[in-house]
């Protein structure tokens, strides 16, 4: 098992313009199922050798795909993401990057009373180490395993994999949750998956400043995680009032500091790196049972 | 990636929004010089107050706010304010540069309220904010009387409900005109913040004059940089004079990139990684100067361009370059900052550039072949460590 994406997952490609086509051959190449793509309007072409459906409806009819990940423009995003959680998937991936937050709210409202899990926007995806990915993230950086990674970075969430990999361990699943302020997942939703996922036996919680979602995650932790956490908080030398690149990462009012994440995450009992550069050595000694 | 922000515009541009969506402000407008300033002057009664129109809060205490009573006056005060550096809590110790006042007609002012409708993180929600304690900073009120700070959710898919309009007016003890005044003022404050897709909506203070009429003094609006495809006119009323140079040039070319205070210049892709690697830059003893993310897949465009950027910053000293390879190889980007150093001529300070990730060993060969005097470096923690050493140290 694994958490959101596994075996039985069969997921559709919503927008295969060229950065869809470019990430589904690249999904394919790895062992996705992928079962068909959405083209409202050019439904009949085969894509990639994938069947292709004028709605998401017709396309589950048709193919039982339970999952979707989205490539379609920010300014058609949450309809496409809409449609999507209309259609109950159980599973959707919304890669897009700079769907206006409104609109974010809209979706959000309407996922709240679903079976759906959204994972995104902004984000690089999720993969499950020889079971498939849906997203944009590199391959080889990546070993199967029972480290769980939970990030809002997409090149960032890359690193600590590597990180993973390079100390000898492995990833059951690496989730990259979205830098944008409204996202489906959040931290604690992923712990929540990764708790209750018998082949996952630590998290790294990846965060950054702006917003409460790290500071949400520590209390969760402190009241229900029965696996060993390792966390990093990027930003701790970001400026007050200065958006750093992710819409969500931003200090307003003096909240969502890397100090009070930390120390928020560290109180709830998480093995928390001050280096970057430190959180793979830092899994392996919590696994060895060193720290 | 895209190079969108959060937008500020000034008080007298948030005002004409306001004029747009029904919410009443004092008589006014908008003047960039002292002549031009004291005839707008004459085309209302006074007395006046002229301010200074800049980016930021705390405007009064640092002199750019001043009350005049004559068009005479308005001239002379508005002479003082053009081209004063103005320095508040809000601007750091530079200050800035006031470049246009806005005239207005002065309220006899019996009560202040603040108001406010923002987006919450938490519930997904728009919250309206609402205080008796006006004209103060709310972030004050908050820490010191949290029970003077009302809010109040609005859930998007339904819209503003008219109860909630009128709960948030009974708080603020609202009575009379001035009770249903301040219900259309706070249905109209939301419909402006949705019609125009803004990320803030603040007034205050939201005043009761001495006649009972309900005004607003100040107004603060964030546009938002991702809606500029349904507001085209938005990015028209951005003033760069309120930014830094090198970050009107970054956005310019789509890049993020922030300018701070150290000597470490960052190019990075990716917003997290940048971030982690300013951190690893404070952590090995040195401050960044910068945050500049190339974006997921570091085209070679804008590694130049956002070489050009860190070459135009003289507080550089030394540049650490981390490349994440993901689905771009890093043997591309290590030829597109080839490709860029020899293009831009003369690149004096030592480049430390750490590469990981897809096609690593053939990109930094790339770097060590090149003739120019690149330190590779695989480990991050070193790269960072050396790149702090070139700098100055630590």
């Amino acid at each position: 098992m694994s958490i959101l994406l596994t075996g039985e997952t069969k997921a559709l490609v919503q927008g295969l313009g060229k950065e869809g086509q470019f990430h589904a051959e690249r999904m394919l190449q790895y062992g996705t199922k992928l079962v068909g793509g959405i083209r409202p309007g050019k439904a009949g072409q085969d894509v990639l050798g994938l069947p292709t459906f004028n709605t998401v409806e017709d396309a589950i009819a048709e193919t039982g795909a339970n999952a979707s990940i989205i490539f379609v423009p920010a300014p058609y995003a949450a309809d496409a993401a809409i449609e999507a959680i209309d259609a109950k998937l159980d599973l959707v991936v919304l890669i897009t990057e700079g769907i206006p937050p409104l609109d974010m709210l809209k979706v959000k409202q309407l996922l709240k009373h679903s079976k759906t899990k959204l994972i995104g926007p902004n984000c690089p995806g999720i993969i499950t180490p020889n079971i498939g990915k849906m997203g944009i993230m590199p391959v080889e950086i990546y070993n199967p395993g029972r480290c769980g990674v939970i990030s809002r970075s997409g090149t960032l969430t890359y690193e600590v994999a590597a990180q993973i990999t390079n100390v000898g361990l492995g990833q059951s699943t690496c989730l990259g949750i979205g830098g944008d302020p409204i996202i489906g997942t959040s931290h604690r939703d992923a712990l929540e998956l990764f708790n209750n996922d018998p082949e996952t036996d630590l998290v790294a919680l990846i965060g950054e400043i702006g917003g409460s979602d790290e500071e949400i995650a520590a209390q969760y932790i402190k009241d229900h995680m029965k696996k060993p956490v390792v966390a990093f908080i990027a930003g701790s030398t970001a400026p007050p009032g200065k958006r750093m690149g992710h819409a969500g990462a931003i200090i307003a009012g003096g909240k969502g500091t890397a100090a009070e994440k930390k120390k928020a995450l560290s109180a709830a009992g998480a093995t928390v790196c001050d280096s970057p550069a430190d959180i793979g050595i830092a899994a392996k000694k919590v696994l060895d049972g060193q720290a | 990636m895209s190079g969108s922000d959060k937008l500020k515009i000034h008080e007298y541009q948030a005002k004409e929004f306001f004029r747009k969506y029904e919410i009443p402000v004092p008589e006014g407008r908008s003047a960039v010089t002292a002549e031009e300033a004291g005839q707008l002057a004459t085309t209302f009664s006074g007395p006046y107050v002229v301010k200074a129109q800049i980016h930021a809060g705390g405007r009064g205490k640092g002199g750019g706010i001043k009350v005049g009573n004559t068009p005479e006056e308005v001239k002379e005060l508005a002479g003082q304010i053009i081209g004063m550096n103005l320095v508040t809590h809000q601007t750091g110790p530079e200050g800035r540069i006031v470049g246009t006042v806005l005239v207005e007609k002065a309220s006899d002012i019996e009560r202040e309220i603040y108001l406010a409708v923002v987006i919450d993180r938490e519930t997904s929600k728009i919250a309206i904010i609402s205080s008796s304690e006006g004209g103060v900073e709310i972030e004050t009120v908050a820490a010191n009387t949290p029970e003077k700070i009302n809010k109040h959710w609005v859930d998007p898919t339904a819209g503003l409900m008219p109860y909630q309009a009128r709960s948030i007016c009974f708080k603020l003890g609202l009575t009379g005109q001035a009770f249903k005044d301040g219900v259309k003022c706070v249905n109209n404050l939301y419909k402006l913040f949705i019609g125009e897709e803004l990320t803030l909506a603040e007034i205050n203070p939201l005043v009761v004059t001495k006649e009972g009429e309900l005004i607003a003094l100040d107004a603060k609006l964030n546009l938002d940089g991702d809606t500029v495809f349904r507001h085209p006119e938005h990015p028209g009323l951005r003033d760069t004079n309120e930014e830094d140079p090198l970050e009107v040039e970054a956005s310019k070319h789509g890049l993020s990139y922030i300018k701070l205070s150290g000597s470490v210049g960052c190019m990075v892709n990716g917003a997290g990684l940048a971030m982690a690697t300013m951190d690893l830059i404070k952590l090995s003893g040195s401050e960044p100067a910068n945050f500049l993310d190339v974006g997921g897949t570091a085209s070679s465009e804008a590694v130049e361009n956002a070489f050009r950027i860190l070459m135009m910053d003289k507080s550089v000293k030394c540049v650490l370059i981390n490349i994440f390879g993901g689905i771009v190889r890093c043997d591309r980007v290590a030829t597109g900052v080839v490709e860029a150093i020899r293009n831009i001529g003369n690149v004096e300070v030592p480049i430390v550039a750490r590469l990981e990730g897809t096609n690593a060993k053939e990109g930094i060969e790339i770097l060590n072949s090149s003739g120019l005097p690149f330190h590779t470096i695989s480990g991050f923690k070193e790269a960072a460590e050396k790149a702090v050493e070139l700098a100055g140290g630590a």
